[in-house]
């Protein structure tokens, strides 16, 4: 597919027509039979129009005339008027459809083209340019930006089938009189003059108010989305003055658009009007000359009151000039954002679980801070690469046998889930590998980390879909496997309760299904696929604990042997693992088996007898113990988890944290 | 290949779909926008003016054809066509004037006019109730406050104003028309006639072609929607193929609603161009024979000819308008639409009660409820939170508990049975006073893309930075807070999603814990946080709310054992209630659920 050229700079350098003029040629060489027809119908409907007038010319002079002079008519005279003049409008009507079908045709495939390549590219972009564009956003460039590129293809076969009648005129102009003809030249640059200051004033600020635009539709999707914490938190008035005030803005910045082009238009309006009246004056002066006859210059007026109408058709493009190509820039933006991810070829053989190994992997995320808040517009330059970086790990090293099962443990942001999206590559990190089997996630074949792998992340996303397909996700499996799935995710029941069972459609983000339900639905999206490697990030927080259980216990039993990788705080999902990563602050604290590290890492020992020690403290309490204390102990809790310095051997544990050990060795043993 | 995209039909809870008639719609529509109106008369009156001006140049042709060059003998008369010329070039500067002015003003009549009624429909959106919204793609909403509106514009840029100065030029065309021949006049009017009929004919199709327009563009936008939030999903199960072509299937479907309803309004200029030559031919034939009759001249003829152009001009820009009306007339069905759906769940404003501040006492009677077209989620709940009680709400998966919050928050109605808030039905509470006592930590925490300052800001607009600080301190998050790489001015990104999750809770928390409510309603608020921090940040909020209510859902049942009172619920009922001292020692769903609890934890 051709995209034109992709090297854009929008605002910059070359003259908004001439760009504008590449927006449509994208759109003539896309479309050359639609835009050919389209033009075909334009011409034939000008021609028809300049040629109507001697059409009914002739009627008057071979027909009316001569009737009124007899006083009598034949029939035959009468059809051949009625002929002619019901010829005359089915050409026109015939032009006139022509164009308009075609013309529309046009425009409505070129929108549909882009939106589809738009959002095709949505698909290959990565994940962390997605981070970057606010949704909104996204969907208007697919929408509003889109519509706004191949807005003026309505207008231009009209504009072009006038240019003809435009070529016309003019020869027959100045074969009648070269002098008056001047006038037209005259006349015409200075259209093109009043268009090129138009265009130069106007913009700049077609380019505001689309982005404008797209900011309206940002607030109004961002707060639509959030509804439900502006309805708990009463803030309806405050979201509604944040909206109000993006639209006022839009409003403003479109008035000023529209100034222009209400001083635009009736200058474009006026001027071959004043033409007319200066081919009157000198066309006089002629005449007195004797230069001209009466009857050139009735033609020649006739002539300059024709052109008014296809001048004011370019006029129309050249209005939506600008915003079409502030459209396209944008358009552009994203069809030639780069980053897409790039695979190997290599695959994955054999069955069972995959060896896992992680080397040396640190990455960061793109620092989202700007100390001015500068928007992420699309038509901004994208953000370049030695923007500042947040560095959420480090140096992360770790293997895993085939089949074997892993739990990750680690404080609220200590990269747990950065590892994850590492481990499926969703994203690739800064340094280091990742590799299934000894091959390096980067070399594996497009689709072969999902024929092998499966994330099931933090948070379940629903698509708007059945809930067949929400689960097999257009995989090629049957509905035994997808009941299969289902009973391992303990979702079997619920779903069977459904009105249409696996047909039931479930609403946008699945707002029908309770949290723990729409958990276990992607829990059953996971398995379904018979993974390998089976990467659960918290993915049984919302699930009740006899659930969670009865799941652990069923991916327990299965004959997938897969590799498994378990972010978890719960004791009994640790224990599942052959090995637990202790993790703090983006690295490997520790690592080995679950009671090993009760003994020797007191951060993980924390993490993980958090409930306990709050049990006894409140026994502790209950026994009558002061406050006082117990909220000192809270505070030094904080210190020593928050120090980083938590990393020492047991004995060498600070702070008053006796109790912690105690309350531990009781759970070892 | 791709399923099949269904339209979502209007749900027990979904949105209004008008019944307006068109001149119905547009009145509303008008009326909502109070600026449309203002200072028209003046800007109809520059209308007026420069429409007029449109004929200047052509009578300046005439006159100075006929009386200036054409003058039988001696020549063109220099005085007069200099004359004219110079008075039309003043006239043709006047309208150049007024044609600028009517536009700016229309410009800004309408552009004002459309913000307004965004507001209007993005208010409305958010009193709609939760069941409502989400009856709704969030993008179809979205395009009601924006490309609908949109569609309006156009219309009410050029549009209306052209009715009317077409309106006025079709009557005058008739007038003069008729000066020289009624006969021919009531031909003319007569072979329009069809027109006017097959347009309204036309109307309907067209509207509806319009609205399956919007709809086919809902859909697709939902569907590229998707593919934006759903990005990860997308990625990590490689279904990018599947996903775009789900796209394709509604982008096409956008295309051939699109085509379908241009087909129809482009077939209005042909078949009025046609109906013109109809008009044109009969005039002729007619003409000939009513002058042969001796009813009519040759130069009347002609001259009506010629009128009959003045007639027919406005004729095909009325149906061109008509046209456009119809795309605004379905922007105004689409956005009247948000604005005519009654909130199910309404403030009863003015008339509300306002809640004394204090510990509050919750009593649920007899309550019961049902989502639209589903079964009874929560069977006849009758129960009583005495002021000040911390209460812990556990159950199974799906069995009830956060509807039971929603209820509690009046987030929706009971359908049978009354909740009582310190003994007034929260019907009538005035949302002022609810909203401000109770706050929920929903189960899905959202934040807004800025900064994180902002985000708890949210809660307490006005608040300093300092006083946030003091919170997060207070909350036992100081170290958290310091840990990020900007602290309070740390972008939180879309959706919060550049926090992780247990981070995105506690935003959320510490948001909700700046509300300052009477009543705090947690629905799993801290399930992603670890435990290290959750039990602190529990301790730290018993402390802090000591005296107030609050009702947390949670799975981990360490919060069930800090509660003073737990709620246990299966399949839709409270089936055990008590200490957790209590419940664990008699056999019943709670110590199942603790069991289980022990076993995974402990
Ligand atoms: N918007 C809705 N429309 C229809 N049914 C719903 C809707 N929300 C929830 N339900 C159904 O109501 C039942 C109770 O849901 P609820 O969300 O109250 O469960 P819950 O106890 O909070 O579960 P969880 O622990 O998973 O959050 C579930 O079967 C769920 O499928
Ligand atoms: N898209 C992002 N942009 C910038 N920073 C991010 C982004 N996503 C996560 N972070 C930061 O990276 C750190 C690690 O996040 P991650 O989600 O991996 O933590 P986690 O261990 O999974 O935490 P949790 O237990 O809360 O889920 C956090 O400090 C978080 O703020
Ligand atoms: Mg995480």
């Amino acid at each position: 597919m051709s995209l034109g050229s992709t090297n854009n700079e929008p605002g910059k350098g070359r003259g908004m027509f001439r760009r504008g003029m590449r927006v449509l040629w994208v759109a003539m060489r896309s479309e050359p039979w639609v835009f050919a027809v389209a033009v075909a119908g334009a011409s034939l409907h000008a021609a028809v129009t300049v040629g109507s007038a001697s059409v009914l010319g002739h009627i008057t002079d071979t027909i009316i005339l001569p009737a009124f002079a007899e006083g009598r008519t034949t029939a035959a005279a009468l059809a051949t008027a009625a002929a002619l003049l019901l010829a005359v409008g089915a050409a026109k009507a015939l032009g006139l459809g022509a164009r308009r079908l075609f013309a529309g045709l046009m425009q409505f495939r070129m929108q549909a083209r882009y939106r589809r390549s738009v959002a095709r590219k949505y698909l290959r972009l990565p994940l962390a340019w997605h981070h970057r564009h606010p949704t909104g956003q996204l969907l208007s460039n697919a929408n509003a930006d889109v519509e706004a590129a191949w807005q003026p293809l309505a207008p231009l076969p009209m504009a072009i089938g006038s240019l003809f009648m435009l070529a016309v005129a003019a020869v027959a102009m100045v074969v009648t009189d070269p002098v008056l003809a001047l006038i037209a030249f005259v006349v015409f640059p200075v259209l093109a003059a009043a268009n090129v200051a138009f265009q130069r004033r106007v913009a700049p600020l077609a380019t505001r108010a689309q982005a404008l635009r797209a900011h309206v539709s940002e607030v109004a999707h961002e707060s639509f989305d959030g509804a439900l914490v502006v309805k708990t938190l009463g803030r309806e008035d405050t979201e509604t003055q944040r909206f109000t005030e993006s639209a006022h803005r839009l409003r403003d910045a479109q008035i000023s658009v529209g100034r222009m082009r209400a001083m635009f238009d009736p200058v474009m309006e006026a001027l071959p009007n004043f033409g007319v009246l200066a081919v009157l004056l000198i066309g006089m002066w002629r005449l007195s000359n004797g230069a001209v006859a009466a009857g050139d210059l009735v033609q020649f007026a006739y002539l300059f009151t024709l052109l008014t109408l296809p001048i004011r058709s370019f006029g129309w493009i050249l209005g939506d000039l600008p915003r079409s190509v502030v459209g396209w820039d944008r358009v552009q933006k994203v069809l030639t954002a780069d980053g897409a991810m790039r695979y190997g070829e290599e695959r994955i053989d054999g069955h069972g679980g995959v060896r896992l190994t992680v080397r040396g992997v640190s990455f960061s995320y793109e620092d989202g801070h700007t100390s001015d808040g500068a928007g992420r517009d699309l038509a901004d330059a994208p953000a370049d690469t030695d923007a500042p970086r947040t560095t959420v790990l480090r140096d992360v090293d770790f293997d895993i046998a085939g089949g074997h099962t892993i739990a990750i443990v680690g404080p609220t942001g200590s990269g747990k889930s950065t590892l994850t999206t590492l481990l499926m590559r969703l994203v690739d990190p800064d340094t280091g590998t990742v590799s299934y089997a000894g091959t390096d996630v980067r070399e594996l074949a497009k689709g072969e980390i999902a024929r092998v792998a499966a994330l099931v992340p933090q948070s379940t996303f629903v698509f708007e879909d059945t809930v067949r397909g929400n689960i097999t996700l257009g995989a090629d499996v049957d509905d035994s496997e997808v009941w299969e799935a289902l009973r391992l995710a303990r979702a079997d029941s619920f779903i069977a309760a459904l009105p249409d069972g696996l047909d039931t459609r479930l609403g946008e983000r699945g707002t029908s299904l309770s949290g723990g339900q729409r958990q276990r639905l992607a829990l059953a999206r996971a398995v379904v696929r018979r993974p390998r490697l089976l990467i659960l990030d918290d993915a049984t927080s919302a699930v009740d604990p006899q659930i969670e259980a009865q799941i652990l216990a069923g991916l327990r039993d299965t004959d997938l042997a897969a590799t498994v990788v378990v972010v978890a705080y719960r004791r009994a999902t640790i224990e599942l693992a052959d090995e637990v990563l202790y993790m703090e602050q983006g690295t490997v604290r520790d690592r080995g088996a679950h009671r090993d590290l009760l003994q020797r890492s007191p951060g993980y020992r924390r993490l993980v007898t958090a409930y306990e020690r709050a049990a006894a403290e409140r026994a502790n309490e209950a026994a009558g113990e002061t406050a006082g204390e117990t909220a000192g102990t809270d505070r030094v809790a904080v210190d020593l988890d928050r120090a980083g310095s938590a990393e020492r051997p047991s004995g060498g544990a600070p702070y008053g944290a006796a109790d912690d050990i105690d309350t531990a060795e009781e759970i070892v043993r | 290949m791709s399923a099949p995209v269904t339209t979502d039909d209007q749900t027990a809870s979904g949105l209004h779909r008008s019944a307006d008639s068109a001149i119905g719609t547009i009145r509303r529509g008008l009326q909502l926008s109070p600026e449309f109106a203002q200072g028209l008369g003046l800007t109809l009156l520059f209308a007026v003016v420069a429409t007029v001006g449109k004929v200047i140049v052509p009578i300046a042709v005439q006159q100075v054809i006929d009386a200036g060059i054409g003058a039988a003998d001696g020549g063109p008369d220099i005085d007069f066509v200099v004359g004219t010329v110079s008075l039309c070039a003043v006239l043709l500067a006047i309208t150049m004037v007024c044609s600028y002015l009517m536009n700016v003003r229309l410009y800004r009549a309408t552009e004002s006019g459309l913000a307004t009624l965004r507001r209007k429909a993005f208010r409305h959106v958010h009193d709609l109730s939760v069941l409502t919204q989400n009856s709704e793609r969030k993008g179809a909403l979205v395009s009601r406050v924006t490309a609908d509106v949109d569609q309006i514009s156009t219309f009410m840029q050029w549009g209306g104003i052209l009715l009317i100065v077409s309106s006025g030029q079709l009557l005058i065309a008739t007038a003069l028309m008729t000066v020289y021949s009624w006969q021919l006049t009531l031909l003319v009017w007569v072979s329009f006639l069809p027109l006017l009929f097959g347009v309204r004919w036309l109307q309907r199709l067209l509207s509806r072609a319009y609205l399956g327009v919007r709809e086919r563009t809902g859909d697709m936008l939902g569907a590229i929607g998707e593919t934006v939030m759903g990005a990860a999903i997308i990625r990590a199960h490689a279904t990018e193929e599947r996903t775009a072509q789900r796209i394709d299937t509604t982008v096409l479907a956008t295309r051939r609603a699109q085509v379908k309803a241009q087909r129809l309004s482009m077939a209005v200029s042909p078949f009025a161009e046609l109906v013109a030559a109809m008009g044109n031919a009969a005039v002729v034939v007619v003409g000939v024979l009513l002058g042969i009759g001796g009813d009519i001249t040759p130069g009347e003829l002609v001259a009506f000819l010629f009128l009959m152009n003045l007639f027919v001009q406005p004729m095909m820009m009325a149906t061109e308008i008509f046209n456009e009306a119809q795309n605004a007339i379905a922007g105004w069905r689409r956005v009247l639409g948000v604005l005519d759906t009654a909130p199910d769940i309404a403030d009863p404003g003015e008339g509300g009660r306002e809640l004394p501040r204090g510990p509050v006492e919750v009593r649920f009677e007899g309550v019961s409820y049902a989502y639209p077209e589903g079964p009874t989620v929560l069977d006849g709940i009758d129960e009583k939170i005495a002021p000040g009680t911390r209460v812990a709400v556990v159950g199974e998966t799906g069995s009830g508990k956060t509807t039971f919050v929603k209820l509690l928050t009046r987030l929706m109605d009971p359908a049978a049975g009354q909740v009582l808030l310190d003994g007034v039905d929260l019907r009538e509470v005035a949302f002022s006073s609810l909203r401000t006592r109770v706050v929920m930590v929903p189960q899905e925490g959202f934040l807004f893309d800025s900064s994180l300052g902002d985000n708890i800001r949210f809660a307490r607009p006005g608040a300093g930075d300092a006083e946030l600080e003091a919170a997060i301190v207070e909350l036992g998050l100081a170290d958290w807070l310091h840990s990020l790489p900007h602290g309070l001015d740390t972008p939180v990104g879309q959706r919060g999603e550049s926090l992780s999750a247990g981070e995105r809770q506690l935003v959320a928390l510490v948001r909700a814990y700046v509300a300052d409510p009477d009543l705090l309603v947690l629905d799993e608020a801290t399930s992603a946080v670890d435990p290290d921090t959750e039990v602190r940040i529990q301790r730290a909020l018993d402390r802090l709310t000591h005296g107030r209510t609050s009702v947390a859902i949670a799975h981990r049942l360490s919060t069930a054992e800090a509660a003073d009172e737990v709620f246990v619920f299966d399949n839709g009922r409270i089936v055990q209630r008590g200490t957790h001292a209590d419940l664990v020692g008699q056999p019943g769903v709670y110590a199942d659920l603790y069991a289980s609890w022990e076993r995974s934890s402990a």
